[in-house]
């Protein structure tokens, strides 16, 4: 059969607080266009990095055409032939597309040939079938172009294996089957294609064998013609965990609707679309579980809601009245909580101390001020009253955030956020990177919340805890709510397929 | 008379802009590495007062001397560039407090002074000088010699070097290295650029040029040492960077028009016209002002080429 390409075995990568690979194998052949597959934060990432020569690994060896390879920086990588097409792009934006692609090459000469250097480009590019003008300067391409442009950079400097991350989440359907037949086009050379993905449907049409990765282990490796999406879904998420579900004194009801969206669209910070046309509506007392792989759109839902992004279209009300696009204050005002995903800079100053973040929500109110000056005993009181409550473990209420634990973070922000006594409540990832006893806390209280009457929109990419704290789980993917099913009649295998993009007839 | 009086004030913009060009096109440089540095006025000073005493103190011919006093100059303006390259590329410091602080140590009131009172500089004029040529012997023709061919060898090495810069920044391989460092040192990275080396190397240029400048002080124009003798020149020149939009020609220029406001208030008090000599000695600062303002919106920034990446240190993606 093929000759080995690349192959990993035993890569051990830890960073502080968490083991990102824990012993991976991965063995990628010649001429093969080769997915590895996992959710986000299984380890493929980091993989590629090692194998980039960003990283390098603690443990286990980088056989590289059968002889062992160890990588420096990312040039000796490339060097050995390895090249990197990131899902950021690396591009110097103000250079045309030529410049960027001699940049670096050590066989660009001394006085830079301008016209020669053209013209390979260009010869290179239609090799691969790959349209883009070599003397357009990038910010005028489209994400498409400036993603060809990347390949091109890689290819200019003779890369025999092509690493690209995520290289559709980018890309229209149109820009993205245009890909698959430049990779084609590559691989009938020899080269080899190590594809990362979590689209299942994607993997299956482009990939000739497929890896799966889950929390920085190597599921296994299977080729694409003897599998199915249904199978890969189940090793991605995986079945062994077993849960339980929260009780809930008060189960919420769906009928008295606290948060509705109607046909809400917003862009992206890139002026892309993030969210088309999304439905949802959050009863009073009812946990809402947003499940989908994180940059499908979460984040923008998440702010447009909390005030901090304009949509572009559609309506968002609180009990039925209307709230002010795009502003924070007309959404705390109208009885929004948000717990962001980035709790340390977004939702709290890092610097400031436990009781004025305390204080941040309520400071205007005639409670903490007046004729602007601040009320400090009662802003100190309020912070003693809220670190007792919700048991935050710091030595006083002048301690500068930042200093916490992240549990303890997380505590602060959930007291404000409650202390406000909001109708709504944003929660995006409240429980990632904490340990154990700090996530049974921070449950806790959303459940409680939710007992008392607040609706809650749990945002997350945790199926399990979605699936113990919601009473109601909808899924995103690219922007779009593709599914909205009762808790209860929900399956792992399932909500992974719909997470992939799989229709919600072919989940069942 | 009256073109008379052009042609002298555009001899003399030529003369007190060539001190200027070089401080500024050493900005040009640093800050095309993605470098911003604030202590261009005391690499100045560095370069004059060492400048002044190697002149003072080196024996051999004129020429000898001089050469040699222009090279220390230059090795103690990129010493001091170096402080500051370790500042904000290793430690990764703020740029504009690093800078700040490398003129307040090395200014008016503090290392350059230093030096003169303990090297005692400031006693005698220095005797040899970089002084005025006359080209081919046409230093006398009309209108043309004065502009041409009648300036130090320092001038017609900022030509030279003009020319030189240009071409390096935008014909060859190191200069495109050098401005995908300033504009985005992730991507240069990632294509094997070394971006830590290009910066120290880029800033430690910037402040041979600006000890160049300095001495261009001590040398040609007063020629002593005087105690912050350039008068603020360091920073004309980092505006002028941003004036020149980081280009080596349009820096030429602006710092011919900053020369030609300097030597307004020279030529016309020594003509007699009752202008305040401090209203004309403030022009080229309230032009700076101007400059600063026009310039520095963010569109402005985005639209003239500022580097995307001045003043920001660069750290790799790590978690």
């Amino acid at each position: 059969m093929a000759e080995s390409a690349v192959r990993m075995t035993g890569v051990v990568k830890r960073f502080p607080g968490v083991v990102a690979n824990d012993g991976v194998n991965f063995e990628v052949m010649k001429g093969e266009v080769h997915a590895l597959l996992g959710e986000n934060g299984a380890g493929k990432s980091t993989l590629s990095n090692i194998l980039t020569g960003l990283y390098r690994p603690d443990e286990g060896t980088i056989e590289l055409d059968g002889s062992t390879v160890s990588f420096g920086s990312p040039r000796s990588a490339l060097d050995a032939g390895i090249g990197m097409v990131h899902q950021h792009f690396r591009l110097v934006e103000p250079f045309t597309v030529a410049e960027n692609v001699i940049l670096g090459n050590p066989e660009t000469p001394f006085v830079i040939d301008t016209g020669s250097t053209v013209e390979r480009v260009a010869e290179l590019a239609k090799r691969y079938d790959m349209a883009v003008d070599p003397n357009a300067k990038i910010w005028q391409l489209s994400v498409g172009e400036q993603q060809r442009v990347e390949i091109l950079k890689v290819l200019y400097r003779g890369a025999r294996v092509l690493i690209l991350d995520e290289p559709t989440a980018v890309l229209t359907p149109i820009e993205a089957e245009a890909l698959f037949k430049t990779l084609r086009a590559m691989t009938a050379e020899g080269r080899t294609v190590i594809f990362i993905s979590h689209k299942l449907d994607e993997v299956m049409s482009v990939s000739d064998r497929i890896t799966v990765l889950r929390s920085g282990r190597t599921v296994g490796t299977v080729a694409t013609k003897d599998t199915s999406t249904r199978e890969l879904a189940g090793m991605m998420v995986g079945r062994s965990v077993e849960f339980s579900r929260a009780v809930r004194r008060n189960p919420g009801v769906s009928s008295d609707v606290v948060l509705s969206l109607t046909d809400v669209n917003c862009n992206d910070d890139r002026g892309r679309q993030a969210l088309h046309g999304v439905n949802v509506t959050v009863g009073r007392g009812e946990i809402v579980g947003v499940a989908g792989v994180a940059g499908n759109g979460q984040r923008e839902l998440a702010e447009v809601i909390a005030g901090m992004r304009s949509s572009t279209g559609g309506r968002i009300a609180i009990e039925d009245k209307p709230v002010l696009n795009g502003r924070a204050r007309a959404a705390i005002a109208g009885g929004v909580a948000h717990v962001p995903e980035d709790r340390l800079h977004t939702g709290l100053a890092a610097g400031h101390s436990v009781e004025d973040n305390m204080a941040l929500k309520n400071y205007r109110t005639p409670l903490l001020s007046r004729f602007g000056l601040l009320k400090r005993n009662i802003i100190t009181t309020q912070a003693d009253d809220l670190v007792m409550k919700y048991d935050v473990k710091t030595p006083d209420t002048g301690t500068p955030v930042r200093l916490l634990s992240g549990g303890n973070v997380q505590k602060v922000l959930l007291a404000r956020e409650f202390s406000t006594n909001p109708k709504v409540l944003v929660a995006a990832s409240p429980t990632r990177g904490l340990d154990v006893g700090a996530i049974e806390t921070v449950r806790e209280r959303l459940v409680e919340a939710a007992d008392n009457g607040v609706g809650i929109l749990l945002i997350s990419e945790d199926l399990e805890e979605i699936m113990s704290l919601a009473d109601r789980i909808v899924v995103m993917y690219e922007g779009r709510l593709v599914a909205d099913m009762p808790a209860t009649g929900a399956t792992r295998e399932q909500l992974g397929l719909l997470m992939g993009g799989a229709t919600l007839e072919a989940s069942r | 008379m009256n073109s008379n009086l052009f042609i002298v004030i555009a001899a003399s913009a030529i003369f007190y802009g060539t001190p200027l060009f070089f401080a500024a096109l050493g900005g040009v440089f640093t800050e095309r590495s993605g470098v911003l540095n604030l202590g261009v006025e005391g690499m100045m000073l560095i370069g004059g007062v060492t400048a002044a005493w190697s002149s003072l103190h080196v024996g051999g011919s004129a020429w000898f001397t001089v050469l040699v006093a222009l090279c220390v100059a230059m090795l103690a303006g990129s010493i001091l560039a170096s402080l500051h390259a370790f500042l904000c590329v290793t430690l990764k410091a703020n740029q504009t407090v690093a800078g700040l602080s490398i003129t307040i140590f090395a200014g008016a009131v503090g290392l350059s002074s230093y030096f003169a009172n303990i090297w005692k500089v400031a006693e005698d004029p220095v005797t040899r000088q970089v002084r005025k040529l006359d080209v081919l012997g046409l230093a006398d023709t009309p209108i043309l010699g004065p502009l041409f061919f009648n300036h130090t060898i320092l001038t017609y090495l900022s030509w030279a070097m003009c020319a030189v810069a240009s071409w390096y920044l935008f014909r060859t391989k190191i200069g495109l290295q050098l401005r995908a460092v300033g504009e985005s040192p992730q991507t240069a990275d990632a294509m094997g650029i070394n971006v830590v080396k290009y910066r120290y190397i880029h800033t430690m240029l910037g402040g041979a040029l600006a000890g160049l400048g300095g001495a261009f002080y001590s040398l040609a124009i007063v020629p002593t040492w005087v105690d912050g003798m350039t008068k603020g020149a360091g920073w004309i020149a980092i505006a002028l960077v941003i004036f020149g939009f980081w280009r080596p020609g349009l820096t030429l220029l602006g710092a011919y028009l900053f020369g030609a406001l300097q030597s307004l208030g020279t030529v016309l008090k020594s003509r007699s016209f009752d202008i305040p000599g401090d209203v004309l000695d403030a022009l080229p600062f309230v032009m700076t002002i101007v400059v600063l303002v026009l310039v520095s919106t963010r569109f402005a920034h985005k639209r003239i080429g500022a580097p995307a990446a001045l003043g920001v240190p660069y750290e790799r993606e790590e978690r």
